[in-house]
């Protein structure tokens, strides 16, 4: 088991992220930020009370996806659904969708077809907390990325909320 | 995770946490439903056929629905209009449509335990959409999602089935369902439509006084008269059915609490219900027919997976 992120470098991780967002992201108004359910809410989460605290006068609009239904695996492995949470109109703004781990880009695949079922954003953007180079399956790369690792397949990437790390084993 | 079976032929057959995971993945799909799109792609690659051997609206345009917002393909079967007329059996129908590559088998028939039968012979898996007077698990599923939704939980809940149970599927369905998610369960009737034995073969209340039975209960589910699985005079008229167990306004009007109250449908207007009760804000009559698309569209999805041991 190898750390790949401490508890102290996860935070300033995350810091970074939210700043590099709100950099690109200056109107808050005209962005939706998504976190993809279930390991990319907590993420999420914590990436928005950052931007939230750098630009408290404007609300960030903020919700949830599940992309369980939309998976390509349905006949092969049944996953349990989560709640979506979209309580706004995404028609015509940037959403940016906000993961834990990229690796193989299945599920961002799918949520880029769930997305369009809610209406058609002028851009989509992808922020990853961890981004494993190798292993991709689709030609999905993302626009901001926490920490940049190659792994072998064999290998595991995992975000440890109750320690605060994230671990290669 | 899966269901514990690879049919959904009776609430009987099903666990208390198969039950959940229906329930909740159909909360999942409820969204879906408001959504712009009101469309998954979930079940692209799966061919359903609904044969329908019983006439049937709401079911069968629930299941229909249901599975076109699953992207799944479907084929419609009334026995009306088939080969059945011509003398062909159910499993040789079946059989026939089965070897043109359909997955799964949504089925409804008069006779009591045909899908059962059905599923000893054929590799596909089967939904049971109502079998003469055994089950209509469907049905009783979307009843408990509705009860859930209007009064938060089915734990405890003292819900009181009305009418004809004798010839109720929705009934014996629902009676399994709310025992196994330990809610309180009574059934009210005139004595000639309850089975006699019903108390200790399935524990549950009996009450042939409909005012009593209504002040017991949070929900009254009111069912239909089956006029048309009755060979015996059960009652002398609708009209005196009514003046006995019609659900009437002035008899809410005179309770002390509020109840909800659901009735499966199609409704006779003026025999077990009455026009101001049915169409008043204590009804979830529509909002069951509603959530009755998003659990279909649960039950469909959950069993079209790949089963592992």
């Amino acid at each position: 088991m190898k750390v790949i992120l401490d508890k102290q470098q996860l935070h300033l991780t995350l810091r970074r992220l939210a700043h590099q967002l709100l950099e690109d992201h200056l109107d808050l108004s005209e962005t939706i930020f998504i976190g993809l359910q279930p390991r990319g809410v907590r993420v999420s989460r914590l990436i928005m009370d950052v931007i939230q605290s750098l630009n408290p006068a404007q609300p960030a609009q903020y919700g949830v996806l599940d992309i369980t239904f939309y998976r390509d695996d349905v006949r092969e492995e049944l996953h349990k659904a989560n709640k979506t949470e979209l309580p706004f109109s995404i028609e015509g703004k940037t959403v940016v969708l906000i993961d834990d781990v990229l690796y193989t880009g299945r599920t961002i695949r799918a949520a880029l077809d769930a997305i369009q079922d809610f209406g058609r954003p002028k851009k989509i953007e992808l922020c990853v907390l961890v981004n494993r180079r190798f292993n991709r399956e689709l030609p999905i790369q993302p626009d901001y990325c926490g920490k940049a690792i190659d792994t072998i397949t064999s290998q595991k990437v995992k975000v440890e909320w109750d320690k605060e790390q994230v671990i290669l084993y | 995770m899966q269901l514990s079976t690879k049919h959904l032929l009776g609430i009987k057959d099903l666990s208390p946490e198969d039950i959940s995971l229906i329930l909740e993945t159909a909360g999942q799909f409820k969204e879906v439903l408001q959504r712009p799109v009101k469309k998954v792609p979930s079940l692209r690659d799966v061919t359903i056929v609904n044969l329908f051997y019983e006439n049937s609206t709401r079911t069968r345009i629930s299941f229909e629905l249901a599975e076109k917002r699953l992207s799944a393909d479907t084929i419609n079967f009334s026995a009306s209009a088939s080969s059945v007329s011509k003398g062909e059996t159910l499993l040789d129908t079946v059989n026939n449509i089965l070897s043109m590559k359909v997955d799964m088998v949504v089925m409804r028939h008069s006779a009591s335990g045909a899908p059962h039968f059905l599923a000893k012979h054929i590799p596909a898996a089967i939904v049971n959409a109502g079998d003469g007077i055994n089950e209509h698990p469907t049905q009783a599923l979307l009843d408990a999602y509705s009860i859930k939704d209007a009064t938060g939980g089915l734990e405890g809940k003292k819900v009181v089935l009305i009418g004809d149970i004798m010839h109720s599927r929705v009934a014996l369905s629902n009676i399994y369902l709310l025992k196994k998610m330990g809610a309180e369960v009574m059934v009210a009737g005139p004595p000639t439509l309850i089975p006699r034995h019903i108390k200790e073969a399935l524990n549950i209340e009996v009450e042939y006084n409909l005012k009593k039975a209504l002040e017991w209960c949070d929900v009254a589910n009111v069912l239909r008269i089956q006029l048309e699985r009755q060979n015996q005079v059960l009652f002398s008229s609708l009209r005196e059915y009514n003046l006995a167990y019609g659900v009437s306004r002035k008899l809410l009007d005179g309770l002390k609490k509020e109840i909800v109250i659901m009735h499966p449908g199609p409704i006779n207007r003026g025999v077990e219900i009455d026009s101001d009760v049915a169409d008043s804000g204590r009804s979830i009559i529509l909002q069951q027919v509603e959530n009755g698309v998003a659990v279909r569209m649960a039950v469909l999805y959950l069993l079209a997976g790949k089963r592992t041991a």
